[in-house]
């Protein structure tokens, strides 16, 4: 019998971690049915890239008071991590504080876990109060489930840390009356001044106090582990592979679409034959879609960049478009892929494989007045704190509309005909062109 | 607008069998558009006042392809990239110089993979290395300590992290420089890019120009600096919707280089 909290424990965390694990599992099948695109390169640059901007959180900062309370949250989550694997291990073999021969040094980490937890009660109380009281229009935006799943969050941290602190301030106590196990241990700078509520408890009550705490705890880890599939939140951990796969190239450098290339080459070379068969051994491929109408048309490291937008909203905070009113709004970007992706890969899970659904990312999620709405300024891959680029999707699905379907602004049209006759995006002629010169 | 400038083009060098030190690309607003002219010909000025051996490609030139590219037309943009680096390839163009930074960022970034490598350069950057090796003076002139704030173009700035040429050239005119709240890499968009200079506006509160102008008139400034000929237009709209047009001037940097030594 005595072993019972050890098995219910492994139990918890194989079930916990197992079914986290079966849906990363679908995020990672999910931004695979993306379409290929090389980031293999220049791997110094990328991990220089994911230590300044992921780790070093230096785009984090550039808003101050975001930026550091966002330092604060997140330092806390890693260093209270080593705190995890204690209970981890406690939980398994039903020890307790087996870090504790560490003496002097554990001493520092317990207490510098609780400096960092309250310091995370604090932030995370700063948090919601921006969320839910402050004129911010970034969040004030924000309706429905992702203004819920923000604070939901928040309540998470705020009972994670609080059920810590309490663990130790029981413990504390447990400490001063010598009882069984509770060896002395640790250093509890803040939990000390949660202690004296605890005054006068009998040894039982403040054993279950403590154990209590402990469990929900760590029940609370898993939950939370868990939670984040179904939320935004999983930026905690794709924010490093997305700042390690995003474009290097210069922010005004669009790709230039192979598919096009070689339709273009053919039609310049002068002893290309347009109705040659193809040669042995090539098979004969349906011709490329041009441009993107849905998730499966955009690369993999667009998919990546869906899931990992947690959507702070700094891009449509910088948008001019929306700033001046305008239907577009950056994050919405992220978030339709995300959702229309997320719809995709329950179709999967449900058929097997992908059975039409009559829907697709564009009208049904991204409307064409949103995308026109674009300056193309780059605001919004500057603004990201971790690499996304809404742009390039915006830029992908107006080359479908005009390749596939022909579906730009009349103005456009002109301007563009105007380049295809003339060489200029209004109707001058070509042989005008250095009449300035002599004007 | 009625002298005549001389303006050499790269099929009179070729019939001379002389290259020149760069190719000026004037690009479609440089060559069209009426205000984009001025900016064109102050810069060709200061270029044989720097004893620059330039040419420019004249008729064979044509739109890099930029706004369609923007606009999602990738058969046009590279139908008409591929033209253009089968003429600068024939000519054999190792740098180019230009006023506009959408042609800039186009021929800079997006016709390499297309078989175009040379070195591009904004003017403004031109300009300065001009400055630097000592051939090109800038001084204050006419207008030395007045107020002036400069817009950022989004394709130099941002795009291409070009913030600091026009800024050094600003400064050697000894002017006032006041920076927007917006500026640099946090720059807002004057509201062309994107070929959105040749569509009306999606429907919204404001246009994008008149808060752009806000930000600048902020500063109260005398003359609002540009380097992009679509900027200059649409600060130079939004300062008459403010009418604010007789107090305040919209030049660009190569303007106001060549003004202030009255070439």
């Amino acid at each position: 019998m005595q072993y019972i909290p050890n098995i219910l424990f492994i139990i918890a965390l194989v079930a916990g971690i197992g079914y986290f694990t079966k849906n990363i599992r679908k995020v990672i099948r999910n931004i695979r049915l993306g379409k290929d695109v090389d980031r293999s390169d220049n791997k110094g640059q990328r991990f220089k890239n994911m230590a300044m901007v992921a780790i070093g959180q230096s785009k984090m900062v550039r808003r101050p008071i975001a930026g550091i309370l966002h330092i604060i949250v997140y330092l806390g989550f890693i260093i209270i991590n080593i705190e995890v694997l204690e209970i981890i291990i406690d939980g398994i073999f039903g020890t307790h504080r087996i870090f504790a021969f560490l003496g002097g040094f554990y001493d520092f980490l317990i207490g510098s876990f609780e400096f960092l937890a309250f310091l995370v009660l604090v932030s995370v109380v700063i948090f919601w109060v921006r969320r839910n009281i402050s004129n911010i229009r970034r969040f004030k935006t924000l309706k429905g489930w992702p203004k819920n799943d923000g604070n939901i969050i928040l309540y998470f941290e705020v009972v994670l840390m609080t059920l810590f602190l309490t663990m130790n301030a029981a413990d504390l106590q447990l400490q001063a009356l010598g009882a069984d196990h509770y060896i002395k241990a640790g250093a509890y700078p803040v939990s000390q001044y949660i202690a004296p509520l605890f005054n006068g408890l009998s040894e039982g009550t403040l054993i279950f106090l403590e154990r209590g705490a402990w469990w929900l705890h760590i029940l609370g880890i898993l939950v939370f582990l868990n939670y984040l599939y179904f939320s935004k939140h999983l930026h905690i951990m794709l924010a490093f592979p997305n700042t390690y796969y995003a474009d290097l190239n210069p922010k005004g450098e669009l790709d230039n679409l192979e598919a096009v290339t070689n339709e273009v080459m053919l039609m310049m070379d002068p002893s290309a034959d347009p109705f040659a068969a193809p040669a042995e051994g090539e098979e004969e491929s349906e011709p490329a879609k041009f441009g993107a109408s849905d998730v499966t048309d955009l690369n993999w490291a667009q998919l990546l960049n869906a899931y990992t937008c947690t959507e702070c909203g700094r891009c449509t905070s910088e948008c001019p478009a929306n700033q001046t009113g305008k239907k577009l709004s950056p994050r919405k970007i992220m978030m339709d892929t995300r959702d229309r992706l997320q719809e995709v890969g329950a179709n999967i899970d449900k058929n097997g494989s992908f059975q039409d659904d009559g829907k697709q990312l564009l009208n049904d999620y991204i409307t064409p007045e949103e995308l026109w709405a674009c300056t193309s300024c780059n605001a919004c891959v500057e603004a990201c704190p971790v690499g996304i680029s809404p742009l390039s999707i915006i830029i992908d699905m107006r080359r479908y509309l005009v390749m596939e379907q022909s579906a730009a602004p009349s103005d456009l049209n002109n301007m563009m005909s105007n380049i295809e006759n003339n060489g200029a995006p209004w109707p001058f002629n070509q042989m005008d062109r250095l009449n300035w010169s002599n004007e | 607008m009625s002298e005549t400038v001389k303006v050499p083009t790269m099929a009179e060098y070729m019939a001379e069998g002389k290259q020149p030190e760069v190719l000026f690309w004037v690009g479609c607003a440089g060559s069209f558009d009426d205000r984009a002219k001025k900016i064109t010909k102050a810069f060709v000025k200061l270029l044989h006042n720097a004893k620059v051996d330039f040419a420019v490609l004249g008729t064979e030139e044509s739109c890099t392809g930029d706004p369609a590219k923007r606009a999602g037309n990738e058969f046009l943009f590279q139908m008409q990239a591929v033209t253009n680096i089968e003429v600068m390839n024939a000519y054999e163009i190792k740098k180019v110089v230009t006023a506009c930074p959408h042609c800039f960022n186009t021929i800079k970034n997006e016709y390499p993979s297309l078989g175009g490598n040379y070195e591009v350069m904004h003017h403004t950057q031109f300009l300065k290395s001009l400055l630097d090796e000592g051939r090109l003076a800038v001084e204050g002139g006419k207008f030395k300590g007045k107020r002036i704030t400069f817009h950022d173009p989004c394709y130099l700035g941002r795009a291409n992290s070009v913030y600091e040429a026009p800024r050094d050239l600003l400064k050697k005119l000894e002017v006032e420089l006041i920076e927007m709240k917006r500026c640099k890499r946090n720059g807002l968009c004057c509201g062309a890019g994107g070929a959105q200079m040749f569509k009306e506006p999606e429907p919204g509160n404001k246009d994008v120009n008149i808060e752009r102008t806000e930000d600048a008139l902020e500063t109260k400034p005398d003359i609002i600096a540009a380097g992009c000929p679509f900027c200059n237009t649409m600060m130079t709209d939004g300062v008459k919707n403010k009418e604010k047009e007789d107090s305040i001037e919209v030049l660009d940097v190569a303007e106001l280089i060549a003004n202030a030594q009255d070439l």
